[in-house]
């Protein structure tokens, strides 16, 4: 088995799953794109956090994580829950599978834009959740630090390099018809109704 | 609990006769091929053997069979061993965009040192379009390699069409025939291709044991070079008790091929129903009537394929699952993306692959256990609580 008996066990026995419509703060990390996506809510009573809970679209790791975080901060200040660090969460769950690392950074930033969005709403800010930067994690080929960055070197079907990227319609390697993404500014196939990255609407191209 | 083995992709359990067949070799029967004494003749005539049975199975002759250690070795001496060897004639090679790792990376390996590639696109079922291939095709191509069969969506590729289309302009044709040799009858006479390799494991053989062909009177290079082995095509002593296990299961598959394809067929059938019938927003992956006998595979939507990798293993079943996070890059499945899936539908990737041993009970089994192991897995969801918001404002 890759995950040990404690990630099982958060795994097949999630604790706290759910929404609270009336959350003082909502916090979301992720996206599809990487593989998981995260949503903390919680209630907040006596500068303590009174109720917390989740919902998680990833894998094991990614639900196990969410789970302990959600154990670790129920009940306690928000400062105390704002000193939970990835690192102790990987810790409580005996170990996380190195390329699962990236998993237990999610869980705790999600927590804490949770938190942020709490005092921003007390400071009479938005009532908006709070959705946390693209998170990275770490490039697994050369390359992908520059996607992450901004613009697709690459072809993200075929991985074959995009050159003059400006007028770009169609991969060289793949020939996949690629349009833009106005919103993120990286290449999905044509005729996607939304962005495969960012999820963004991308209008049909007129026909010509 | 009993353990529903579902995972073909990942290699299969061995065919009734396999392990009495290959245990000599182990054992008393310990000889090199190339030795000149009787030891070695033994081993020799058992390598032949062998070879007479796999060149049976896909009607080549056995001069035309090189054993290899794997899929992805036989893929690798295909492409850069046919490349190499026609490099005279012109340094551009055309693919699917489709084709297993071991192509597209021996592919990228030869763009090192000069050649260029060709990807063609697929749609939505993962099937390639000849015609797409010929135009791909230009003054300079020496090779074409399409598979036969992609065992992450099932889909059966029109290999045949292809091969013609690329005959036509003298271009060389290979055909990753990993997953199909052994499942669906294979005739590379029929097919009309130059090379073609298959792996026991995916039939019912040991790991260790597969194959190239390679049509007599096509030139290739050897990739491991060594002595005189394989005819002087693949270097090292022979794994004769692979070759001799692989050799068996050819025997087998070849007897069985027609009762086996009908049968998984209609196993195939019965869960793909099954599983679309049970849960909503369920997508069955690749083509429904072109493909593999023993394959369903399917987009289960906004959940992720290892976390139901891991419900289903703690309910007995073993499944397998493109999705990014199953890769140890975490990367989506280029096939699914090659497809024109988004990367939220990718992660959600679940792969069966029926085994001979399979039963009704156990694909009736399965549709039981399924339709719960979604439900919590999606209510842990913040795709399907926005799906459903969006559903009912």
């Amino acid at each position: 088995m890759i995950y040990t008996e404690k990630v099982m066990d958060h795994f097949a026995n999630p604790r706290n799953v759910g929404t609270l419509p009336d959350a003082d703060g909502v916090g979301q990390v992720g996206n599809p794109v990487c593989g998981d996506m995260m949503t903390f809510y919680i209630k907040v009573k006596d500068g303590k956090l009174d109720d917390v809970k989740f919902q998680t679209f990833g894998c094991g790791a990614a639900i196990a994580v969410s789970s302990m975080v959600s154990e670790m901060a129920m009940k306690k200040t928000l400062e105390e829950a704002m000193a939970i660090t990835n690192e102790k969460v990987a810790e409580e769950l005996g170990g996380l599978p190195k390329n699962k690392m990236h998993c237990s950074n999610l869980g705790a930033d999600a927590l804490h834009l949770a938190i942020k969005n709490y005092r921003d709403r007390a400071a009479g800010g938005t009532e908006e959740a709070a959705f946390g930067e693209e998170h990275e994690h770490e490039p697994e080929e050369e390359g992908e630090a520059a996607e992450a960055s901004g613009k697709s070197v690459k072809c993200p079907y075929c991985d074959g390099p995009l050159e003059g990227l400006e007028a770009l319609s169609e991969c060289g390697r793949c020939r996949i018809h690629l349009v833009e993404c106005p919103s993120c500014g990286l290449y999905t196939r044509a005729g996607e109704p939304a962005c495969t990255h960012c999820g963004a609407e991308i209008k049909a191209e007129p026909e010509s | 609990m009993k353990r529903i083995y579902l995972d073909h992709i990942a290699g299969t359990p061995l065919a009734p006769g396999v392990v009495e067949a290959m245990l000599p070799y182990f054992g008393d029967d310990y000889g090199n091929p190339q030795s000149l004494h009787a030891e070695g003749q033994a081993a020799a005539s058992a390598v032949a053997e062998a070879r007479e049975e796999v060149a049976r199975l896909i009607n080549a002759s056995a001069a035309e069979i090189i054993f290899t250690s794997s899929g992805t070795e036989a893929n690798n001496l295909a492409l850069k061993g046919l490349a190499l060897a026609n490099r005279a004639k012109g340094n551009h090679l055309v693919f699917s965009a489709v084709e297993h790792l071991s192509v597209l990376n021996a592919a990228k390996s030869l763009e090192k040192s000069g050649f260029t590639t060709t990807l063609v696109p697929v749609g939505r079922e993962a099937l390639v379009d000849p015609a797409e291939v010929e135009k791909a095709i230009r003054k300079e191509t020496v090779l074409v390699s399409v598979m036969l069969a992609n065992s992450e969506v099932g889909t059966v590729e029109p290999v045949a069409d292809i091969a013609k289309a690329a005959k036509s302009k003298g271009v060389l044709v290979h055909t990753d025939a990993v997953a199909a040799v052994g499942n669906i009858p294979v005739d590379i006479r029929a097919l009309g291709v130059d090379a073609l390799s298959l792996a026991g494991d995916q039939f019912y053989g040991p790991k260790g044991g597969a194959a190239l062909f390679v049509r007599k009177g096509v030139r290739i290079f050897p990739q491991i070079d060594g002595g005189i082995q394989e005819g002087g095509r693949r270097g090292g002593t022979e794994n004769v008790p692979a070759i001799v296990g692989l050799g068996k299961a050819a025997q087998s598959a070849a007897a069985a091929m027609a009762e086996r394809q009908a049968r998984m067929a209609g196993l195939r059938d019965k869960l793909i129903d099954g599983l679309l019938g049970s849960v909503d927003h369920v997508i069955l992956s690749g083509s429904r009537d072109k493909r593999l006998p023993h394959q369903a595979s399917f987009f289960v939507r906004f959940v992720e394929g290892e976390a139901m990798l891991l419900s289903l293993d703690m309910n007995g079943f073993a499944a397998s699952s493109g999705s990014a996070c199953t890769s140890k890059a975490l990367k989506a499945s280029h096939v699914h993306l090659a497809m024109g899936f988004d990367h939220a539908t990718a992660q959600g990737s679940l792969v069966f692959g029926l085994l001979d041993t399979t039963t009704a009970e156990d694909i009736e089994a399965l549709v039981a256990a399924f339709p719960p192991v979604i439900d919590r897995l999606r209510k842990m969801s913040p795709l399907y609580t926005e799906f459903l918001k969006e559903k009912t404002p």
